[in-house]
């Protein structure tokens, strides 16, 4: 395997509504300082891929006019995934070891304000059972959290638990959109939206924009101070009917987490794109996380959400903490589908 | 189980979603201009040249821009083509003749139609001015202009233009 490392990333302020800004105006900024951490310019980019969905927008072929945001002349090798950007990062993490490039610049846009997001992505669903009903996304996850409560392994006040965690972590994220000291008690005490899910059990909706730039390891030696090099990286596929997998675990994680090889040494941190907050305790099992394992030190998906950027998000705000010193072995986790149905589990390293 | 059923061809699941969008930064004084009137457009720092309509970015460097260019009503036909064919949905009766206009002072060109003389008429080079609708009835849109109609100059040289405009937006970036 050829040794890839994250070079530099960035991300925008993850708001409701980005007022007054297109995609393109979004991602300018964002591509411009990826470039600027990584030390390079587009013209050391051999490859640019993104992930977004036209559905966001509500536009037909909005990735296509994102381009724009990246000066794709006279020409460029580009590519899209319509999926969350960890995807287009594991897309440039194939291509580098198919021998094809050295670098890849990668990003993810979404301005979730124009339209529904929940609603929108009930139409991601089996279009002759499931679509037709229109299941949003919280009524899937609440279905959900009443199975894992049903286990008796969890209770509300450890999903109230995640979300205490994530708004005081999320403190010291400047682009964090939900931040503060709050308590269980007060948690407990709030309406519910989808029982058991209250409202802060569920992602925020934000619009913003994020960016990447990885590179084979002989760039990263030459270029990075200290290189955060994706050591393993696996994804996984469950099947499409709900009731044909047990909600209350995450088979696929746990396969992809073997694969990537999270048990083989002390994991020190993780980013988990859990965007319920009890599907952040599944995670952590299928993970198989120890207790002293700092969980979503960013805040995570409970405190800003930009729908195609989160799982990408992840593995920047892993290795943002790797390159300051503050760890140095971390699991990125990205998810994609109803109720964790695809998982990507990386392990990042300094050394 | 009756393996002589008719197939089921058709069940209506029918979709809909709601949007809200508003306009952008480098968009909405355009619109606001062209409901003056006006035709806006944007210069781009990083290669000089002008870009028509204006979204906010240089697509050939990825820089933003923002300095704006007024623009004349007039400009030359780069290339059209004759609609025979009616389009489901669109208010438009063929024949109609859809052309690729560079207005003068920009170095990009739009789509718009082509009206006021016979279809046979139009050519790549022929100079076009706006003509415009009623300023009663204008709004936030490129309709504001019904069509382009020829101005009876002289036809350009397509090859000429092009280089001149490239030799003008290269000054303006060394300038």
């Amino acid at each position: 395997m050829r040794d890839v490392a994250i070079m530099g990333y960035a991300q925008s302020p993850q708001v409701r509504e980005a007022r007054g800004l297109n995609e393109v105006e979004m991602l300018m900024p964002v591509l411009q300082a990826a470039l600027a951490d990584a030390h390079m310019t587009l013209a050391d980019i051999d490859f640019v891929c993104s992930g977004s969905c036209d559905y966001i927008a509500g536009g037909a072929f909005s990735f296509v006019g994102a381009l724009d945001a990246v000066g794709a002349t006279p020409c460029m090798q580009e590519s899209h995934v319509e999926m969350d950007a960890a995807w287009a990062l594991y897309e440039s993490w194939l291509k580098i070891q198919s021998g094809h490039i050295r670098t890849a610049l990668i990003y993810g846009f979404a301005k979730a304000s124009n339209g529904s997001l929940p609603d929108i992505l009930s139409q991601q669903l089996d279009p002759y059972y499931l679509a037709p009903l229109w299941p949003d996304s919280i009524s899937l996850a609440a279905l959900q959290a009443n199975l894992l409560l049903q286990t008796g392994r969890y209770a509300q006040r450890d999903f109230a638990e995640v979300v205490v965690d994530s708004r005081r972590h999320a403190l010291a994220n400047p682009n964090a959109q939900l931040k503060g000291e709050v308590t269980v008690e007060a948690l407990l005490a709030e309406p519910m939206l989808a029982p058991p899910l209250r409202k802060h059990d569920c992602c925020p909706i934000s619009d913003g924009a994020s960016a990447m730039v990885i590179a084979a390891g002989e760039v990263a030696q030459s270029l990075a101070d200290r290189p955060v090099y994706i050591r393993g990286i696996d994804h996984r596929m469950e099947v499409h009917q709900l009731g044909q997998r047990d909600l209350t675990t995450s088979v696929s994680t746990r396969q992809a987490a073997d694969r990537a090889g999270v048990g083989e040494d002390k994991i020190e941190l993780a980013e988990l794109y859990a965007p319920f907050s009890p599907q952040t305790l599944i995670l952590q099992e299928s993970l198989g996380l120890r207790p002293d394992v700092v969980v979503n030190p960013s805040g995570g998906p409970l405190a800003g959400h930009i729908f195609m950027c989160a799982g990408l998000d992840r593995f920047g705000e892993a290795a943002r903490r790797i390159r300051a010193g503050t760890a140095d072995r971390a699991v990125a986790h990205a998810t994609s589908g109803p109720c964790l149905q695809h998982n990507m589990v990386a392990v990042l390293e300094g050394k | 189980m009756d393996i002589d059923l008719e197939p089921v061809a058709v069940f209506e699941a029918p979709i809909y979603l709601r949007y809200h969008a508003t306009s952008a930064r480098a968009i909405t004084p355009f619109l606001h201009a062209l409901r003056r009137g006006i035709l806006l457009g944007h210069r781009s720092p990083a290669t000089g040249k002008v870009l028509f309509p204006p979204l906010g970015s240089c697509p050939e460097s990825g820089q933003p821009t923002s300095e704006e260019v007024v623009l004349a009503d007039t400009g030359t036909i780069i290339s059209f083509t004759t609609v025979h064919l009616a389009i489901p949905g669109s208010k438009l009766k063929p024949p109609f003749t859809v052309a690729n206009i560079m207005l003068d002072g920009a170095d990009q060109f739009f789509s718009h139609l082509v009206s006021g003389c016979a279809l046979e008429d139009v050519a790549i080079g022929m100079r076009v001015r706006a003509k415009w609708r009623p300023a009663s009835e204008w709004g936030y849109s490129l309709e504001n202009i019904e069509y382009f109609v020829p101005t009876g100059e002289p036809t350009v040289d397509i090859p000429t233009l092009k280089a001149e405009r490239l030799r003008l937006a290269q000054e303006r970036r060394h300038a």
